[in-house]
């Protein structure tokens, strides 16, 4: 089991690990192709453009075609990857994914940068509702990263995945958080406990640490898991706990409907298990641009958010303050092309 | 191209009124269907099967299997795309002329004739808009303009690692609507994908009626040929022009070939008509449309 984090921020942080992994891991796999939207550093694939220029390919700002481009890519016997913010990988070309790509099932790797609120680049930047219209379209495996070391094994993770993927996926300065490899339809146990379970994921899955491990240190009994595929979401030891706990807490840099508030909350009716929900996410609002702790706050998603629902959850209050999980700084975009 | 015998002109225009006959045929058994359209592409449709596509031999069955279910991860609907052999590949775009291609698959010895009378049946491949279990079906292109992408995408990879075969794509002009039409002309022309060949069939015609009374979209030769691409503008059910336009490669330029066509062509019964997007005969027009096109048999077994 992974060590739970202290509140202290003394987290390492790693450089690019999905850039330099990318294109270590397209260096033997000669079938790889890589096709950019004009965002070609922003999304770490200038390590793979300057080893592979061969194998990649700059469509400029034209997503429709550029993912038909994919599929024909793919039926020529290639493996395309796409990463582009994940507003432009996802939402803008949504139509020509679903037919192009999803429909004949072919192996195409979206790659979606910029999750949720991470971005101060406001409502075009920020994909909140990416997880909810992948995880929609039949075919589609739907992954989440949390940490470097999931953004640098999720390749090997999807490796024998014959449909499409689409990954949600970190940048820049990323913290560590794990010491193992992303496990396809395995979710992490942070932590094992009866009164609470937290399920979170992508980079709620930091705060939901720090959270957990201080509810745990006032002496309650809370469990977490990290949720990385959140497509399909079949993982029997999480279908267990879910069935067992009394309260779930799930956590999500998304909009509560269509992501991983939304799962859970249809195993637990179709199974009827009773399991009382409490959803931590963007509720059913655009949102702004701004900084990211300003924006997690403001869309109450921000670690007191978490903490509050877990207070709910075990029906008393824990924690002695709100002001202990505010300013919680995450560092993860020091290390990008943009400010964005 | 020096071009061989002029014997196969006549055989495609032979090829071209069957796929008239059948698709009236098809479409008076299942009142209504899209007529116009197999009726301005047959030639095209013709050319490209007997003269200009390297396709190799298919290897479906005369008479295709029945739906066995959509694609899935590992199981891609493998039905359309043999029909098409293994070298240069074929994109259908506007998939509702369906008819005119499977009329061209029986033309061509790819489909029994009798597999006509299960065109819209339920639980048969061959759907009124084609997808790609579809017989000829390379893609499931019935949102009109995403197949030309495709194409561009399999041209640029073949290109980019020297593979042999030229992709072929079927177009019509309402698509030229579409964006996307012309983000896949702009990119085709920026890598110089000279294995490419696009025939437009601009029969003039789209679903609230004629294209030029909907979206000013002419002049198609001039607006193409400035994102850089070798066009030529030729008469759509002339064989030999079609054929000498889309032999013409320039080395560097993706091509173009508008096919000025007709849509009621050798159906002149149809004239003054104002719907021909998708016809229903109203009485009389069967007898008519016999008239036009010489008998039309009862079934295709």
């Amino acid at each position: 089991m992974t060590k739970l984090l202290k509140p202290a921020f003394d987290l390492v942080h790693e450089i690019k690990p999905y850039g330099t992994s990318f294109a270590e891991y397209s260096r033997t796999r000669n079938n790889i192709v890589c096709v950019t939207n004009d965002l070609t550093a922003s999304c770490e694939a200038d390590e793979f453009r300057d080893q592979f220029p061969e194998r990649y390919f700059s469509l400029g700002m034209a997503e429709q075609n550029l993912v038909g481009v994919l599929a024909g890519m793919a039926r020529e016997g290639l493996t395309p990857f796409y990463p582009s913010f994940s507003v432009f990988a996802t939402r803008r070309p949504y139509e020509q994914i679903a037919l192009s790509i999803a429909y004949p099932a072919l192996p195409v790797r979206l790659v979606g940068f910029l999750p949720g609120l991470t971005t101060p680049g406001g409502v075009t930047h920020q994909s909140i509702d990416d997880i909810a219209i992948m995880s929609q379209l039949p075919n589609m495996t739907v992954i989440e990263v949390g940490d470097a070391t999931e953004a640098k094994t999720v390749l090997d993770a999807i490796e024998d995945i014959t449909g499409p993927v689409f990954i949600r996926m970190l940048r820049g300065e990323v913290p560590i958080l794990f010491d193992s490899p992303l496990k396809l339809g395995k979710a992490r146990q942070l932590a094992v406990g009866s009164d609470v379970l937290v399920l979170s994921c992508g980079v709620q899955t930091e705060s939901a640490m720090r959270v957990v491990s201080r509810a745990r240190e006032a002496g309650v009994d809370a469990g977490l898991l990290h949720i990385s595929t959140l497509k399909p979401f079949d993982d029997p030891d999480v279908l267990e706990q879910v069935a067992r706990a009394k309260t779930v807490v799930t956590v999500e840099n998304h909009l509560i409907r269509g992501g991983l508030g939304t799962s859970v909350a249809e195993v637990v009716a179709e199974g009827g298990w009773g399991t009382r929900l409490i959803r931590v996410g963007i509720r059913d609002t655009f949102t702004h641009g701004g900084g990211k702790d300003y924006l997690f706050d403001y869309y109450g998603i921000a670690e007191r958010h978490i903490a509050a629902a877990v207070e709910e959850a075990i029906g008393r209050t824990v924690f002695s303050t709100a002001s202990e999980f505010t300013s919680q700084s995450q560092l993860h975009n020091a290390a990008v092309a943009e400010g964005l | 191209m020096v071009l061989p015998e002029l014997d196969w002109v006549d055989k495609v225009r032979d090829q071209a009124h069957r796929v008239r006959q059948r698709a009236a045929r098809v479409c008076a058994a299942n009142n209504g269907g899209y007529f116009a359209q197999a009726c301005g592409s047959a030639e095209i449709l013709s050319t490209l099967y007997s003269q200009l596509m390297d396709l190799g031999a298919s290897t479906g069955p005369l008479v295709p299997d029945h739906f066995r279910g959509v694609p899935r991860p590992g199981e891609p609907a493998l039905i359309g795309d043999i029909y098409n052999g293994d070298r240069d590949r074929f994109y259908l775009s506007p998939a509702h002329y369906a008819l005119g291609l499977y009329a061209t698959l029986v033309e061509v010895g790819r489909l029994d004739s009798c597999v006509l009378d299960d065109v819209n049946a339920d639980g048969s491949t061959m759907e009124l808009i084609g997808a790609e279990h579809s017989p000829g079906f390379e893609t499931t292109s019935g949102s009109l303009a995403q197949a030309l992408s495709v194409a561009v995408g399999q041209a640029l990879a073949r290109k980019r690692f020297g593979r042999p075969g030229r992709i072929w794509a079927l177009i019509s002009d309402g698509e030229i609507e579409e964006g996307q039409t012309w983000e896949a002309f702009q990119a085709a022309s920026n890598f110089g994908l000279d294995n490419l060949t696009v025939m437009l069939d601009a029969n003039g015609l789209q679903v609230d009626g004629w294209v030029k009374d909907v979206m000013k979209i002419e002049p198609i030769p001039e607006k193409v040929r400035a994102f850089g691409w070798n066009v030529s503008e030729v008469d759509g059910h002339d064989p030999l022009a079609i054929a000498e336009a889309a032999s013409s490669f320039v080395e560097g330029q993706p091509s173009l070939v508008v096919c000025r066509t007709n849509p009621i062509n050798s159906v002149p019964s149809l004239e003054g008509r104002h719907q021909l997007h998708y016809i229903r005969f109203r009485t009389g027009e069967v007898e008519a449309i016999k008239n036009d096109l010489g008998v039309l048999e009862e079934s295709h077994k």
